[in-house]
């Protein structure tokens, strides 16, 4: 038997969130003494792909067959179903993103296994097998016991510690079958989001809501989020509005963020916006109205006009990095 | 065309979320219940193609006891065709798929539609889940859809930018944010009409229960937010540097 993990790559290249499943799922496989199989897909050098040696894996699969260089969920489904069935995988881990909600539910009815998705932590026990997951948009949890022999589990980004556990283990090249008629809903199109930071991704989100008046004045908004390395984002209203664009937008019905530190300027706080937001870190709310509700969700607040208030941040922001 | 649309029934977004007996059960008190969002904006989108073409039977199915039929009934008054309910209490997420396509199996839609996700268990997983039980071809997370005579065209969104999938029935599509703008709402007409709409009722069949939720919790409380005084910005930026550590 076997824990297997299944490792995405982005354009031949593995994230911060990789490194944090690849941990998580040594973790696993420790308590249940079995080894770590991670699988990847797709075009990844070895080089890269032996990184997660460093990590804990004791084996590295990499299937790098032409059809499968674009993700389509039905052949990446049955390259991972062919591995864990080689390796007799009892738990197969995730990422809790587009590509590991595709792929889970997926497995767990080829699999007949029962499935967590955006688990936060370890397994509280292995026997019953119960893990807590996010549930209502992060506004509250839930354990789940998984009962059937074999179980799936997808793990919400910045849940899990990065750890080093280096194993030494080489990369295998594995050749998987691939049906023609899997690949049916092939992309015809793919485009990348230019240049600017994947929100999801980002340690540090700059949000701004309707207190900002209008689209002209997000260019504070902008050069804070440029100051901290930082992505930015706005309420539901202002990408309605079309002033910013709608892959901003968080909460409820938007994207949901986890970063170390998430700045609301002129955020009111509903509980839609801040189903999206609350599983931050550290939250910061500025807002002229001492009333709004988002001070009483955050860690640190700020009554005051935006307008006012953000350039002095801006300039203490520089002052700070010039004195290091 | 025929379009088999997945309706799941949720708490409103502003519900409080609290449990009872012992942390064990969602307690439903004052609670209102919706058309979970991501439903309402695929429905408001199969609306729109409809109209457009007017050529497209919107079958909505919802598993769940007999309280989701109020659920059910406004989204017919909204203009989905008729309605089928799974008689039973939605174990999980396979279970539910399961129900879903044992229904699909047995008569022909074009294609199938569900949410991007239920916002109260946050599962993600019945579309993809029907979709591998039937065979199918999948398309999650469609932020634009567009039906032509045997095929669909899906604009897909993700983190890392965009991707466009021709796909020909039969496939599944999950919508999220963007596959309509505003959901709609009913009016008198609409109402009026819904209530001659076919609401069938049928048994469920048997599927291994794999997971089950234990115990719910709350996030721990936040401590009380520290207030820094306007004139003061350059404080902030100490204590999320000194204190909170995060920048
Ligand atoms: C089903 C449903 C789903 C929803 N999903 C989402 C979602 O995913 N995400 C989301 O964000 N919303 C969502 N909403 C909408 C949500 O309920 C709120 O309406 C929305 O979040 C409000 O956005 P806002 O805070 O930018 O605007 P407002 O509520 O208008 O708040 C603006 C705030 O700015 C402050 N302000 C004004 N001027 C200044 C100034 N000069 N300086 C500082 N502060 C100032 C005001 O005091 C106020 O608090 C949803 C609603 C529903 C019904
Ligand atoms: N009980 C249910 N009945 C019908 N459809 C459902 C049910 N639960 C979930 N769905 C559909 O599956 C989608 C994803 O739900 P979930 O996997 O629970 O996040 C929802 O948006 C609905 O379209």
């Amino acid at each position: 038997m076997s824990v297997l993990v299944y490792t995405e790559n982005w354009d031949g290249r593995f994230k911060k969130s990789t490194y944090e499943l690849v941990s998580y799922a040594k973790a696993i496989a420790t308590e249940l003494k079995l080894p770590l199989v991670a699988l990847s897909i797709g075009n990844v050098s070895e080089a890269e792909f032996s990184k997660l040696e460093l990590y804990g894996a004791d084996k590295l699969v990499l299937v790098n067959t032409e059809k499968l260089h674009t993700f389509v969920a039905q052949a990446y489904t049955h390259t991972v179903y062919q591995v864990a069935k080689a390796e007799n995988a009892s738990v197969l881990l995730f990422n809790n993103n587009y590509t590991g909600r595709s792929l889970a539910p997926r497995l767990s009815v080829k699999l007949n296994a029962g499935t967590a998705t955006g688990v936060v932590k370890l397994p509280a026990s292995y026997a019953p097998f119960i893990v807590r997951k996010s549930i209502y948009t992060g506004k509250a949890f839930a354990d789940v016991e998984l009962l059937s022999a074999v179980k799936i589990l997808t793990l919400n980004q910045n849940s899990f510690e990065i750890r080093e556990n280096a194993t030494g283990a080489k990369v295998e090249v594995r050749e998987v079958e691939v049906l023609d008629k899997h690949l049916a809903a092939m992309p015809t199109k793919v485009e990348k989001a230019s240049g600017k930071m994947n929100l999801t991704d980002a340690e540090i989100v700059i949000s701004g809501g309707r207190g900002l008046k209008g689209p002209e004045n997000w260019g504070m908004v902008e050069e804070l989020a440029d100051l901290l390395g930082a992505g930015t984002a706005c309420s539901r209203p202002v990408a309605d509005s079309e002033w910013r664009p709608h892959h901003e937008h968080v909460g409820q019905t938007g994207k949901v963020v986890r970063p170390n530190l998430y700045i609301a300027i002129g955020i009111s706080g509903a509980i839609q916006h801040l189903a999206g937001v609350n599983s931050s870190k550290v939250l910061v709310a500025i807002n002229n109205d001492p009333e709004a509700p988002f001070f009483e969700a955050a860690d640190y607040g700020i009554v005051g006009d935006a307008f006012a208030v953000v350039p002095k941040i801006i300039d203490a922001v520089k002052a700070m990095k010039a004195s290091h | 065309m025929k379009v088999l649309l997945c309706i799941s029934h949720v708490p409103d977004t502003t519900s409080r979320i609290r449990f009872v007996n012992n942390q064990t059960q969602f307690d439903t008190t004052d609670v209102q219940y919706i058309i979970s969002p991501y439903d309402e904006l695929s429905l408001t989108r199969l609306l729109e193609i409809k109209e457009a073409n007017n050529d497209l039977d919107i079958t909505i199915i919802t598993v769940g006891n007999a309280d989701v039929e109020a659920t059910m009934r406004k989204a017919l008054a909204i203009g989905a065709d008729d309605a089928i309910r799974v008689d039973a209490e939605p174990v999980d997420a396979l279970f539910v798929a399961k129900q879903i396509a044992e229904v699909a199996r047995t008569r022909n839609f074009d294609f199938i539609m569900t949410g991007k996700e239920s916002i109260d268990h946050t599962g993600n997983q019945v579309g993809e889940m029907v979709a591998e039980f039937l065979d199918m071809p999948s398309v999650s997370s469609a932020a634009w859809l567009e039906i032509e005579a045997n095929k669909g065209i899906i604009t897909r969104e993700m983190d890392g930018g965009k991707e466009v999938v021709e796909v020909k029935f039969p496939f599944v599509v999950s919508g999220q944010k963007g596959i309509a703008k505003e959901p709609r709402i009913p009016n008198m007409r609409g109402i009026m009409n819904s209530r001659k709409k076919s609401l069938e009722v049928v048994p469920a069949v048997a599927q291994d229960t794999v997971s089950v939720i234990s115990h719910y919790e709350l996030p721990a409380p936040k401590g009380k937010c520290k207030m820094i005084p306007a004139d003061n910005a350059a404080e902030l930026v100490r204590l999320l540097h000194e204190e909170a550590k995060v920048i």
